[in-house]
């Protein structure tokens, strides 16, 4: 460090040796400070790379024309320089595929609205009272076994639930319940199979975190609602939820993101329908399982119809990119602190 | 008593029934959780029963249901996760150290680490598309019809890399890479930030460098803390089929990445450990897709089983995860 190099040392030998070494050693510092500072670079460049490929692909093609294997120019359009935004916005048909194209991203985006609220009507409830159940209810020990349990199912693979919700949800809860008893009519691929399973998946999402924030609410909070005599529901909902609400709210925005992402479970038990309906019993396409079907099948590179994966991927991203950083901004402006 | 108080003993009891189903409520909640977690195991285990056998470990993906195996989807997603190993090991530490250890809180490090917070949160599919661009298709700076081969002899073997990549292991452990980096960067910081500062000052005070303090000091405090992050970032990698998929994994492959299908194989022809990287390749997650999408009854079995080995991976994942904390949490004192 600066003793080192004092500049209060004579000029002996030995000083001088000492100066050069501790130079050499400073080189070595700062070479590899460098490194470090380029592997925190790679993050930043992660993020540059996602929105140049959305936006290059979707938006605003600047690469130069290419020229295919037999010398033909290939159309190096970006989707939206091909199709108006008016258009991905309110037409209601999504058939990129078919010869008679359409563009409306409506389809797909009602499709992934209503994977997503089937599975926060499940997630939601049971991953807040179970929170609750894990922060003012259970004994250390009992949450010490029951929280890494519940874990276990933000652990399984996605495509496992998938299975589940296909060769299970459907045939053995869905069927005898809406198709034997109320008459209507489950397809095999079915919203409310994803639904159900894309809500068990985002359970531990919103048990774990908003345990914790429920968990930081000081005692004497607690103690001093008792103390007016409160029971343990006027203490748990009047007093500790509300002060953490800003936790529980972010948890909720996180684990919402996260269903809208969610893509194995929701292409493998929601088929491939792209429709506008109301129906959580019959098929419907989201926006992640399109991207995958399209990868999955033939689309000519440079095609209208791959090119509009990355419209639908931009939208993906925006839409996760917002909430996520409403979910930021809620805690970090509506969080009470305590001392 | 007077009408008063009867009415208040009333509410009391009214108030105290509420509380009492509210209670229940959040038990039922909980336990309905944990039912979920058992019906799901319990479904898989019982559809797989009988069919997870050393067959199906050893053989390679059939038409017919009772020959086919998992061991191509076994070979590529060790492979697969080596490769991401390798990569997000040192970058995902190296930038943690950076962040943690040098970086002053200037505008710039504020920006990387809100940008890493939003990174986690981007959904896996999107981190495919951006892998098919960028590693498979390389922006298209090469078109793949004018695609070229790096040949690099290594005495024992010859490296070859095709220009473009194309849809090979190795694009797909770069993709994986950058989906779990903002992962273990962030589990990584949080080990060095428990490391406390006196360590470091005393390493100072005996007129250590800031490169030799957290080489010899602060990192091998952290090392079990950034170990478990990382190894739970890998489970995570293991679990994933979405951004596979999209970077073009093959659903149907009857060979092992570079035909090296048993550990020998490797001593005997080390040119098959080359190919391997730049060859096609699928995954435990992609072979258990395929089979859920075979019409006949017998692959749903398949799937289970192939789910079954993954889960049982993820199980010795985690495990080795929690027995490193634990020990690391003995004989920490501070």
């Amino acid at each position: 460090m600066s003793t080192a190099s004092g500049s209060g040392v004579p000029h002996s030998k030995a000083a001088t040796s000492l100066h050069r070494s501790a130079s050499l050693v400073r080189l070595k510092e700062s070479g590899i400070r460098l490194l470090l500072f380029l592997c925190a670079t790679v993050s930043m460049l992660t993020t540059f790379g996602i929105v140049s490929v959305l936006f290059s692909n979707a938006i605003y093609d600047v690469a130069p024309q290419q020229v295919g294997a037999n010398g033909e120019a290939r159309p190096n359009e970006a989707f939206f320089q091909q199709v108006s935004v008016t258009e991905f916005v309110t037409e209601t048909r999504w058939t990129p595929g078919y010869t008679e194209k359409h563009f409306g991203i409506m389809p797909l985006v009602c499709g992934t609205l209503m994977i997503s609220g089937i599975a926060a009507l499940i997630g939601l409830p049971i991953g807040l009272c179970s929170a609750i159940y894990l922060s003012e209810y259970a004994a250390p020990r009992t949450r010490s076994i029951i929280k890494p349990v519940l874990e276990i199912l933000a652990g399984i693979p996605t495509v496992v639930y998938g299975y589940f919700a296909l060769v299970f949800v459907t045939p053995y809860v869905l069927r005898p319940i809406f198709q034997d008893m109320l008459g209507f009519d489950v397809g095999v691929f079915n919203a409310a199979s994803a639904g159900i399973v894309v809500g068990i998946m985002i359970i531990p999402m919103i048990s774990s975190l908003s345990e914790d924030v429920l968990r930081s609410v000081p005692r004497s909070l607690r103690e001093a609602a008792y103390a007016l005599g409160s029971t343990r529901f006027d203490v748990s909902t009047r007093v500790v939820v509300p002060a953490a609400l800003s936790g529980i709210i972010a948890s909720f925005l996180l684990a919402i993101s996260r269903a809208i992402g969610e893509t194995m479970a929701v292409t493998i038990a929601a088929g491939q329908t792209a429709i506008v309906t109301a129906d959580p019993l019959g098929s419907v396409a989201t926006m992640t399982s399109y991207i995958v079907n399209v990868s999955k099948g033939d689309a000519v590179i440079g095609s209208i119809e791959e090119k509009s994966i990355y419209a639908v991927g931009l939208t993906l991203f925006l839409m996760t990119l917002v909430m996520n950083i409403i979910s930021q901004f809620v805690l970090r402006r509506f969080r009470e602190v305590y001392n | 008593m007077s009408d008063q108080q009867i009415g208040y003993a009333a509410l009391l009891k009214r108030r105290h029934r509420i509380s009492t189903c509210f209670e229940w409520t959040c038990r039922v909640a909980t336990v309905s959780a944990l039912l979920f977690l058992a019906a799901l195991l319990a479904g898989v285990i019982w559809q797989a029963w009988g069919w997870l056998d050393l067959q199906f470990l050893t053989g390679f993906d059939s038409r017919r249901p009772g020959k086919a195996g998992l061991l191509a989807g076994l070979w590529g997603t060790s492979w697969l996760i080596f490769f991401t190993a390798i990569f997000t090991v040192p970058m995902g530490v190296g930038a943690a150290i950076y962040l943690e250890e040098y970086a002053t809180d200037s505008r710039f490090t504020r920006l990387i680490k809100l940008n890493l917070s939003n990174l986690a949160g981007v959904p896996s599919i999107v981190y495919g598309m951006l892998g098919v661009t960028a590693f498979v298709r390389m922006f298209g700076m090469i078109s793949a019809a004018d695609g070229w081969t790096m040949a690099l002899s290594l005495g024992f073997g010859t490296l070859e890399i095709p220009l473009p990549l194309g849809r090979c292991l190795l694009a797909g452990s770069f993709t994986l890479s950058l989906l779990i980096l903002p992962v273990v960067i962030i589990a990584s910081q949080e080990a060095l930030r428990a490391v406390p500062p006196s360590i470091r000052h005393a390493s100072y005070a005996l007129g250590a460098t800031e490169w030799q303090t957290i080489r010899h000091q602060v990192l091998p405090a952290a090392i079990p803390g950034i170990a478990t992050g990382i190894i739970l970032a890998l489970s995570r990698a293991m679990g994933e089929t979405a951004p596979l998929i999209v970077v073009g994994a093959m659903s149907y492959v009857a060979f092992a990445p570079g035909n090296l299908d048993t550990p020998m194989a490797a001593v005997q022809d080390p040119q098959r450990v080359l190919d391997a990287p730049f060859d096609v390749f699928t995954s435990i997650t992609i072979q258990i897709t395929n089979w859920i999408e075979q019409p006949k009854e017998e692959f749903q079995n398949l799937a289970a089983a192939g789910s079954l080995v993954l889960l049982i991976l993820l199980v010795i994942f985690n495990a080795t995860a929690i027995v490193i904390r634990n020990r690391a949490q003995k004989k920490i004192s501070w």
